[in-house]
Parts: C-alpha cells; structure tokens; sequence
C-alpha cells in the first residue's frame, strides 16, 4: 500500500497531536468513571499494589538498617524519585504496550487511516485515571523521604527534586515510546517491553551499590536510567556519584531526557515505516 | 473410570498446547523473568551481605531461592494469570452453561486445563531462567536424583494449590460480576503471601508466622525448601497436600451454592 504523506510544519503536527491526545483521554475518562464505584475501588486497588512495592523495601529494613550502604530514608528518596516518574509515564503513555494486541487483531490499521497523529491514538489509547495510584503513592514516599532524611538543603537541591521527577517522567516516556516501536516488529513481545518499564523502575528502588558494574554501566549509557534518580539522588544527598561521573552530571536529566526522547521519536518513526499489517 | 482419566488428560494435553503455541510471547516472559531475577538476585545478596544467614538461609540458598521465584511465577500464576482468568469471563458472558451441561466435573475440567498450562510454563518459561541464575550466581542446588525428585511432586503439589486458590477467586464470580477487584485482590495476595517480594523465612516474625501457615505458602517457599533440604519432606507434602485437599473441598462447596441459586447471565 502506498501512503501519500502529506508534512506539515511540525508545531501544527504537535499541538493537533496534544489536542487528539486530550479529547481520546477524555473519552476514556468519562467512559472509565462511569462506573463510580468499580472506578474507586480500582484506584485504591492500585494504589494497595503499589504500596505492596514500598512493602517489600520496607520488609528488608525491618531486618537491616542499611542496604548496599543506604539507610531507609535514602532508599525513600530513590524509590519517591522514581515511583512518581514512572506513574507520571504511566498514567500518559502506560497504555502503549497493549500495542502488541492491536497489532495481532488487525485494530492497529483502522489507527493508521485516521487523520490523527498515531502516536497521540497509541498513546492516549485506554487512557486509564486508576494509575492516579502509582502517582500517589510515589509522592507520599518522596514527600516523607524529603522530611526525614538528613541532608544540608541548598536552593540547587530543592530545584534538581522537581526537575528529576519531570525528566524521569520523559526519560521512562521514551522507554515507553521505543518499547512501542519495538513491538510493531516483534509483536507478541509486551512483556520485553515490561522487562524495561517495569524492570527498570524497580531496579531503580534499590541503591546503585546493590548492582555489579556492568549493570550499571549499562543502565547508565546504554539506556540512561540512572539519570532518573541514581545521579540526582546522589547530589542531594551528597554521595559518590555511580560510575565515578563527573558533578555536573547530576543536572544533566533535562538533556539527556530530551536526547533520548528524540531517539525514541526516531525510532518509532521507523517502527511506523517498516509496519506490516497482519492482514487477520 | 478410565474413560475419564482420558477426558481429563486430553483436557490438560490441550491447555499444555495451547500456551505452547505463543512462541514469541513465551521467549518475551523468559527474557523478563530473567531481568527480573538478576534485579532480585542483586538486592537478595546486598540484604545476606548485611544479615548473613537470615531466615536460616546462606547466600547461595537466597539466591536460588529467587531464581525459583522467576522460574515458578508464570507456573503457578503468582500474580493470576490462569484458568481463572478465563472461567471469569465465562461466568460473566454466561458461557458458564455451557460447562455445566458437559458431562464431566466442573472443577476437575478446569483443574486438568491449568495444570497442563502450569507444566508448559514450567518447561517454556521456568527452565530457562533458572539455568541462566545457575551458570551466572553461586545456587544451592542439590546433587542428589532423589531430592530433585521430591522437588518435582512438591512443585506438582503446589500447582495444585494454586489452582485451588484461583478457583475459588474465580467462582466468587458468580456473587461479584466485576473481576478487576477480585483479579487485583488475587494478585496483591499471591504476591505478598506466596513470598515473591522476601522468603517468607526471612519476614519479620510477627507476619512471618501467619504468612507461613497460609495456603500461599504452599506455592513457592515450600517447594524451594524442599528442594534446599530445608525441611522434612513429610511435613511439607502433608502442609502441601492439606491445603490443596481443603480448598478444593471448598471449591466444590462453593460451585454447588453458585449452580443452585445463580441465574446465569444471558449474553
């Protein structure tokens, strides 16, 4: 099938992408909050699962009072960092690795026929408010870290916690977005995907002196996760940075999420490109 | 009788298959057991570095314990993920009738399917993983033919359980008509209770206790106790077997109260 493509002046392509992105949303918001009760109860559920997460960190510490060398407050401000990151991502590219599905059952191809952006339907695509819960608990834990742990706070501090979590958010966001992508080629592959969402942000709950070196390095150049909350975190709370990187790297997260973001962007661009319809 | 032993082997044989035709998807599930298991594998050491001997285990017995987490998660669907799954949606769309009119044993029917899936996923996708954890940490595994022997029926045991404990999520359908609480509830327990997040050995002693006694408890630490000559074999299969017995005993309770009184939804 040949496609006439017809460009746009990027901005325009953008802002009619997050106007899409919105009104799909918003469908599924009305459509998902219908039911007021199954909706509360899957948000509190959500929100138990999560918890069960911090549980887990919790269980540990109840038998030791450092890990790899971090006290419980520490690993808080890790798993804040992140758990809030991740759920921002979550809640507004989750939906991406059902991607897959709509591949195998052929709905991926009536996305494609829309004069939508495909990314902006992919994205908002079962847009789900119970993930509010991972957000919650993420901001309770961080919030709670930042009131107990013992750090000497200046102004370049206080400013690296929002923008950590915001540059986490885009960085996981481009996991999801290349997850994606990956999967318009592998196709039954959601769970590779959930190897580098999921598996990532629980790597991350653990301090980066848990992990073999190799590891490490690899979450650091290769796919730049560390910068999340690994080198931020180590900033605040004024620890040898990971890898023995240089000290400028811990306000290096804006850069390196929107350098990978364009990555992501590239790639899916490609994933789109070579897409080959099932035909079922 | 042995016509029905034959019913009920074709049924497994079936559900065996079935998950055995998803190729790229099982490949995907071993590539993220095994992420996974080093991401654990690593936290497990850091905590046994700090408490040498916690819960009674050493490194290497920590370690293989985790891996057996990986490598029995999908087998015994830890976080759900079964036959219940899909006897939900049945009861739901009414398809339910279908079932009862067969002329073979609600229960038994669906217990044959998901253990065939549960010996696919332990073939397909428990193998691999736990090799990989073999050849890259220090396990404790045991030399003996024998002890790996009594480690496979206490793994078959535990598929029992699980099942047990699936089904009777699955039959609350019949009161509910909603399954995302009941998956999310099946979930967060198999999870916590079956010892995925910490052995259960290792929990602090007040939970601990409770958690041990509990079915879950069945699936995943007895199993890897037995395998690690942790405990006596007797009282693991009779911790094992009791369980399975009583609630599938419930089961049966349970699926007679929901014949008698529900109306089955029409499509």
């Amino acid at each position: 099938m040949r496609r006439v493509v017809v460009r746009r002046a990027e901005p325009a392509r953008l802002g009619e992408g997050l106007r899409a992105y919105r009104l799909i949303a918003g469908m599924w918001i009305r459509s998902t909050t219908a039911y007021r009760t199954s909706f509360a109860l899957t948000v509190v559920g959500n929100l138990l699962i999560t918890v069960l997460d911090f549980v887990g960190i919790l269980l540990m510490f109840s038998q030791v009072d450092t890990l790899g060398g971090w006290t419980l407050p520490e690993v808080a401000l890790l798993y804040g960092l992140v758990a809030t990151a991740f759920g921002l991502a979550d809640l507004l590219l989750g939906s991406m690795d059902a991607l897959g599905a709509r591949i195998r059952d052929g709905s991926f191809d009536t996305l494609l026929v829309r004069p939508v952006p495909v990314l902006a339907q992919v994205g908002a695509d079962r847009f789900a408010l119970r993930r509010l819960g991972r957000i919650t608990q993420g901001t309770l834990v961080l919030c709670w870290a930042l009131l107990t742990v013992e750090v000497s706070w200046t102004a370049a501090k206080v400013l690296l916690v929002p923008v950590a979590v915001v540059s986490g958010a885009v960085i996981f966001g481009a996991v999801f977005v290349g997850g994606a992508a990956f999967q318009i080629v592998a196709q039954d592959a959601a769970e590779v995907q959930n190897a580098f969402t999921y598996g990532g942000s629980t790597l991350l709950q653990y301090p980066p002196t848990v992990f073999g070196t190799e590891l490490v390095r690899g979450v650091t150049y290769m796919l730049p996760l560390a910068f999340v909350n690994w080198v931020p975190a180590a900033y605040v709370l004024g620890r040898p940075y990971p890898l023995g990187l240089p000290e400028w790297a811990a306000f290096a997260p804006p850069l390196v999420a929107a350098g990978f973001a364009v990555a992501a962007g590239l790639v899916w661009r490609a994933g789109l490109r070579a897409y080959r319809s099932t035909g079922s | 009788m042995v016509g029905s032993g034959r019913l009920y082997g074709t049924v497994a044989v079936g559900g065996f298959r079935r998950y055995a035709t998803y190729r790229a998807a099982t490949a995907a599930g071993v590539f993220t057991n095994t992420v996974f298991g080093v991401i654990l594998v690593y936290t497990y050491l850091a905590l046994w570095d700090e408490r040498p001997r916690l819960g009674g285990y050493d490194q290497a017995q920590a370690v293989t314990y985790a891996w057996l987490g990986q490598a029995l998660y999908a087998t015994l669907a830890i976080q759900g993920g079964g036959a219940e799954k899909e006897l939900m949606s049945r009861i739901r769309t009414g398809e339910i009738a279908v079932d009862l009119y067969r002329p073979a044993d609600l229960q038994l029917w669906w217990l044959a399917g998901d253990l065939g899936r549960s010996v696919f996923q332990l073939l397909g996708r428990g193998v691999i993983p736990f090799t990989f954890g073999a050849v890259f940490f220090t396990m404790a595994l045991p030399r003996s033919a024998a002890t790996w022997a009594a480690f496979v029926v206490a793994v078959a045991l535990a598929m029992v359980v699980s099942f047990a404990i699936r089904y009777l999520a699955a039959l609350a359908m019949f009161w509910l008509m909603d399954d995302r609480g009941i998956n999310q509830t099946v979930m967060i327990a198999g999870v916590f209770c079956s010892g995925m997040v910490l052995p259960l050995n290792a929990f602090p002693e007040e939970i601990g206790s409770v958690v041990r006694a509990l079915p879950w408890a069945a699936q995943l630490q007895v199993p890897a106790d037995v395998l690690m000559g942790e405990t006596s074999l007797w009282t693991a299969y009779a911790f094992q077997a009791g369980w399975a017995v009583a609630l599938l005993a419930l089961g049966r309770l349970l699926q007679a109260a929901a014949t008698r009184r529900v109306v089955v939804q029409g499509g």
